[in-house]
């Protein structure tokens, strides 16, 4: 292993790629809180964020302009996180719409929920192929990016400050929201038992598109802060959103904080396991992560129910 | 190759226990489901677990089944002469064994015909495996008819013979329930658990159920009931086994359970506190 | 079932209730928008909205307003032709066979409530019935076997490449999704598999890595099912055991890592520039020579023959034991396993059936043409379950036919529509097939049911068939006393069935002890022997 600088600097770089995969995780954590399905669609819902981010802040940030700096910079930021996040909602929303809701309406098998966000999935990213075309594109410069400050002498970016911010508010506001809200009530009485929260006066329906529109703001949100780094494209959702899967289940899937937990774990891992054997190998080394845990502790780390207390 | 195409796993109808558990502990995280509970069965005989609802039942029922792992205690099995461990074996292997069950909660396989889904389990004593059964030979053949006159048979028995070709699906409720009787008993089992088979019967159903129970057991198929009614369970069990709170609170001759007062207690007892147990 | 007059269907129309009106209408023009967007231009980045913009442009906007408007009156109809159509074909099938009408089954498995009786089934009615099934498949194998000769060569490459590898693709994951009820995503990786172990042992230039010695293309095949049979139980052992969408995701990663290794390995398997010039398919018998060339046709007529081959071998599973098995795990796992079906080991029987025919596929790839780590990707995987998907989960005909049809489709749209939009179209079709016809374009047909007419050796006994219970019970009670023997027919062997004198003695019970009323207890009261009766409206009475 390398020096202590090395060491400081994979750990910084981890926790920073893992707070984005535990926004990501979020949504899947939800849903599948809610409704004990995977998302199948929710990398899709990611990557349709991260394109309304991007498309919001270029209209707003000309090519070839000075970048912005000082409160400018910062609102740029936030308003591209907020059309990220509506961009998601929407997507979300209108996912939960065509693909699962007319399925429980027939009261469909769970294979058929899944084939179906298959397909919606496909059909979005290859839309969004057609529509945003197919290379890569960079989010404008936003602020001035460089070196704020050194710890153990790692450096942190003013980048990788701006998405850790984002994401810990994000993290936090969620967790009030499951936790200490009368929205978060709800959600966690219908993942408990959606029939005994029907009758109990809960409508069931109304906290399903809830929990998928909060999954897609976030998940609109956390698709921005992702491009601003490793730029947006067609295909962006893919590796992140099975990433952000392993880092739910490494947590314990339907479980908030164990999808935050997850997250970072598994940014740590992957951070320091690229930097041991390649980096390309990153992506093998996340999903024999995945692999293992499923085999050895489906439940994940802290068990799978939505809401329950760490 | 024996002539038998399908063993007969019942050995002769020796007298002897046919189950013994012993002390089965049962444990969710800190939740105690079953607490030390023995019981034993004669072979042939028809042995109703009473309770109150969350008694730990159908916890015991998927103890004995393999659905799930108790973390003490054994459950000794006499498939033949000698004595096998059900603890920790899988599902299948259980059924294999001898010992088929229906779920308190039917289940069927809803697509299937009435046939068909008896036809599963009758082909768990099949021999063709999934190659020998690309070929159809004679002997495929032959077992292939015998599989299916032996599901008709028991779609008589359990009185479907008519229903045979409906998708089990469509069933009435109580059709259901008598179909995955017939899937159960198609395994060929010495002993068979029932899990509230009267749960939701009418008057008729239940006198109808009583027979159909009775001839099982006439037929020399030990019986494992769980049943809610006690007059039901009166008429066709030997002896039962109340149990309340993960515990056996009583056993013995219907006439003694019934005036038992721990028993009466445990049904007529706090019932806000029966409802509040999982 | 056609020829609906007019006059009553358009007071029909009317009397539909507002919300289902405005309901429908909504769904037309969102469906027509969407329809718009697709089929309009493309945008790129620079120009994000330049495609939607495009889309509704002035000209196009009338073709998807009448579109969406004829939609809407097809809704509203249709829901009508629907359940009409739905109420005449069951009760012609309940003329038909008195014992196969049925109400929709509740629940289901992955093929959702069985198919509304759609104009399709009507018109396979004659294909896929009794009597008229091998009729009916002997013409489609005609026309298969006729009609490409005719066609253009760019036509039958499509018919080879696109059309039958992906046919017998499909054929094997619709044991894997459709018998079996697993969803696997990586399946293509098997496909790979079957193609580079060709590659492997055919040929010593083709890859850096091959076999010391080469062996003919033909028997590529054995080692191709083997080995991707054998890759199968690799990945299945250890996540079969995972729940439906667990295993997905798994099986999800599996592929992508496949498609990895064939491209990172660059050592092994030449990496992503590919592996050509492996020798094509050759018989090279005394008296027999033939090699397959660059004839696009007789790698068509092979592919033939393999999917025959295929669906016939299938076939004889589907109705076999292990079929019934497979049926049994897809629509409940727990209660095939308490019935005694050995659920770990037939799903991994699945799995590695659907791999061995997904490396029959790669073989004739191999052989066929060019192919890098690019022919393995997930869209590919997704492809071929979209195939399953369109052409129905469980029905051989069905996936073969949908594969004709998706792919055909896509083979006459390649001058209009780009290939890297068409997965648009494909999942729009999975989504939609999900919501409007989860049984496929020809569903299986499903609850096969031998009358007992047809088990030589039982008398056929309508009175004894739906004996009230109590009567048979009863019946067999009787029988049971006299120690076997009361077995009609007596089934050959000596006593080749279990519980003798036990269960199967309860055949015709004696007239006697059928009572003619249902629920009527013969003689004595079940309680008078023990204890209290069960008398009506039996009570916990303490």
């Amino acid at each position: 292993m390398g020096s202590a600088e090395q060491i400081s600097q994979l750990t910084i770089d981890g926790l920073m790629v893992g707070a984005l995969y535990a926004v990501i995780a979020l949504g899947y954590t939800l849903v599948y809180g809610v409704l004990q399905l995977i998302n199948f669609a929710h990398s899709e819902v990611f990557m349709l964020g991260a394109f309304g981010g991007l498309f919001a802040s270029r209209a707003l940030v000309p090519d070839g302009g000075a970048t912005p700096s000082g409160l400018a910079s910062a609102g740029l930021v936030l308003f591209g996180l907020g059309v990220g996040a509506l961009a998601g909602a929407t997507a979300a929303y209108a996912l939960e719409r065509c693909a699962y809701r007319p399925l429980r309406r027939r009261g469909a098998p769970r294979l058929a929920y899944l084939i179906s966000a298959i397909g919606a999935s496909l059909f979005a990213f290859n839309l969004a192929g057609k529509e945003f075309g197919r290379q890569s594109v960079p989010v404008p410069e936003l602020f001035t990016n460089g070196t704020v400050v050194t710890v153990f002498g790692a450096e942190i970016s003013t980048q990788s400050l701006v998405i850790a911010a984002s994401a810990l508010m994000m993290l936090l506001a969620v967790d009030h929201l499951v936790a200490g809200t009368r929205l978060g009530q709800s959600i966690r009485a219908v993942a408990q038992d959606a029939e005994c929260a029907g009758l109990m006066g809960v409508d069931v329906q109304k906290i399903i598109v809830a929990t998928f529109v909060l999954g897609g703001l976030l998940a609109g949100a956390g698709g921005f802060l992702y491009a601003m780094t490793f730029n947006a494209s067609y295909t962006m959702g893919f590796v992140p959103g099975i990433k952000a899967f392993t880092a739910a289940v490494l947590g314990g899937i339907g479980n908030v904080r164990g999808a935050v937990i997850g997250g970072l774990l598994l940014g740590l891992v992957e951070s320091f396991g690229g930097y041991l054997f390649d980096a390309s190998y990153k992506n093998v080394i996340a999903f024999a992560v995945l692999v293992a845990v499923l085999l050895v502790r489906p439940s994940g780390l802290l068990g799978t129910r939505l809401g329950r207390p760490a | 190759m024996t002539g038998r195409v399908i063993p007969d796993p019942r050995p002769s109808t020796a007298a002897g226990p046919i189950l013994d558990v012993r002390a089965v502990t049962l444990r969710f995280g800190g939740l105690t489901s079953l607490d030390g509970v023995s019981l034993r069965q004669e072979r042939g005989s028809v042995l109703a677990v009473i309770g109150p609802n969350g008694a730990g039942k159908t916890s015991l029922f998927n103890c004995l089944t393999g659905a799930y792992r108790p973390q003490q205690g054994s459950a000794r099995f006499w498939a033949g002469e000698d004595a096998v461990e059900l603890v920790g074996r899988s599902p299948h292997r259980v059924a294999r064994l001898g010992i088929a069950r229906t779920f308190q909660n039917i289940r069927l396989f809803p697509e299937m015909s009435a046939v068909e889904n008896v036809q599963v389990g009758v082909e768990v004593r099949a021999r063709a495996g999934a190659l020998r059964g690309l070929l159809p030979t004679p002997a495929v053949r032959r077992e292939e008819r015998e599989v299916l006159e032996r599901s008709h048979h028991l779609l008589d028995f359990v009185g479907l013979g008519r229903r045979a070709a409906l998708p089990a699906g469509s069933l009435p409720y109580g059709e259901q329930r008598r179909l995955e009787i017939a899937r159960a008993l198609g395994t060929t089992p010495s002993l068979l658990l029932l899990d509230e088979p009267a749960a939701g019967a009418t008057a008729a159903e239940r006198r109808d159920l009583v027979t159909l129970i009775r001839a099982i057991a006439e037929q020399g198929v030990s019986v494992l009931l769980i049943e809610h009614d006690i007059r039901l369970v009166a008429a066709v069990a030997g002896s039962i086994s109340v149990l309340n709170f993960g515990r056996v609170i009583a056993a013995g001759h219907p006439d003694q359970i019934r005036s038992d007062p721990a028993v009466i207690e445990a049904y007529l007892g706090d019932t806000d506190d029966e409802r509040s147990r999982p | 079932m056609s020829g609906l007059p007019h006059q009553p269907r358009l007071t029909r129309l009317t009397r539909l209730p507002r919300s289902r009106r405005v309901r429908s209408l909504g769904i037309a023009c969102f469906l027509s928008a969407l329809a718009a967007v697709i089929t309009g231009p493309s945008g790129d980045a620079d120009h994000p909205l330049a495609g939607i913009t495009g889309s509704f442009a002035w000209p196009r906007l009338i073709i998807f307003v009448v579109a969406a408007l004829g939609l809407w009156a097809a809704l509203l109809s249709g829901g009508h032709l629907a359940s009409r159509g739905r109420a005449l074909s069951t009760r012609a099938r309940a003329a038909m066979m008195p014992s196969t009408s049925m109400p929709p089954a509740p629940g289901g498995d992955g093929a959702g409530p069985p198919a509304p009786a759609g104009p399709l089934r009507r018109i396979a009615a004659p294909i896929t019935g009794r009597h008229g099934a091998r009729l009916g498949h002997l013409a489609l194998l005609a026309v298969a076997l006729a009609v490409p000769p005719a066609l253009s060569t760019a036509a039958q490459q499509a018919l080879v490449g696109e059309i039958g590898v992906y046919a017998l693709l499909a054929l094997g994951l619709n044991v894997v999704v459709g018998y079996a009820g697993l969803l696997d995503l990586g399946y293509i990786a098997f496909f790979a598999i079957g193609a580079y172990t060709t590659a492997y042992v055919t040929s010593a230039e083709a890859m850096p890595w091959h076999a010391p010695w080469q062996i003919n293309p033909f028997f590529a095949l054995p080692v191709a099912l083997v080995v991707a049979a054998v890759a199968g139980v690799v990945l299945g052992g250890p996540t079969l055991r995972l729940r439906g969408d667990y295993l997905a995701i798994v099986t999800l990663g599996f592929g992508e890592i496949v498609q990895l290794l064939a491209n990172n390995a660059d050592g092994v398997t030449g990496g992503p520039r590919g592996v050509f010039g492996l020798p094509p398919l050759s018989v090279d018998l005394p008296g027999v020579r033939y090699s397959w060339g660059l004839n696009p046709l007789p790698y068509y007529y092979l592919l033939v023959v393999l999917i025959v081959l295929v669906m016939v071998v299938f076939g004889r599973w589907e109705r076999s034991r292990t079929g019934r098995a497979w049926t049994a795990i897809r629509q409940d796992e727990v209660a095939a396993e308490a019935t005694g079906v050995a659920t770990i080991r037939m799903k991994l029987l699945a799995f590695a059936v659907g791999a061995s025919v997904s490396g029959f596929a790669g073989v004739v790839l191999a052989t066929k043409q060019f192919f890098n780590p690019q022919s393995f990707g997930l869209q590919a995987s997704l492809l071929v379950l979209t195939i399953v998907i369109f052409g129905g989960m469980g029905s051989r005909l069905g996936v073969v036919l949908g594969a004709l049809v998706l792919q055909g489709t896509a083979f006459l749209l390649r001058d209009t529509v780009p290939p890297a939009d068409r997965f648009i179209y494909f999942g729009a079709v999975v989504v939609l097939m999900m919501i409007f016809r989860p049984s496929g374009l020809l569903p299986p047909r499903r609850h096969r049911a031998l009358p007992r007419q047809d088990v030589p050796g039982t008398p056929a006994v309508p009175a004894a068939a739906g004996t009230p219970l109590v009567g048979a019970a009863v019946g067999a009670t009787a029988g049971a006393g006299q120690d076997s023997a009361l077995a009609p027919g007596a089934a050959p062997g000596p006593g080749p069935l279990p519980a003798p004198g036990s269960l199967r003695t309860s055949g015709p019970p004696p007239a006697s002890g059928a009572s003619p009323g249902s629920g009527a207890v013969p003689g004595p009261g079940p309680g008078a022997g023990a204890g209290p009766g069960v008398g009506p409206g039996a009570e916990p009475a303490l």
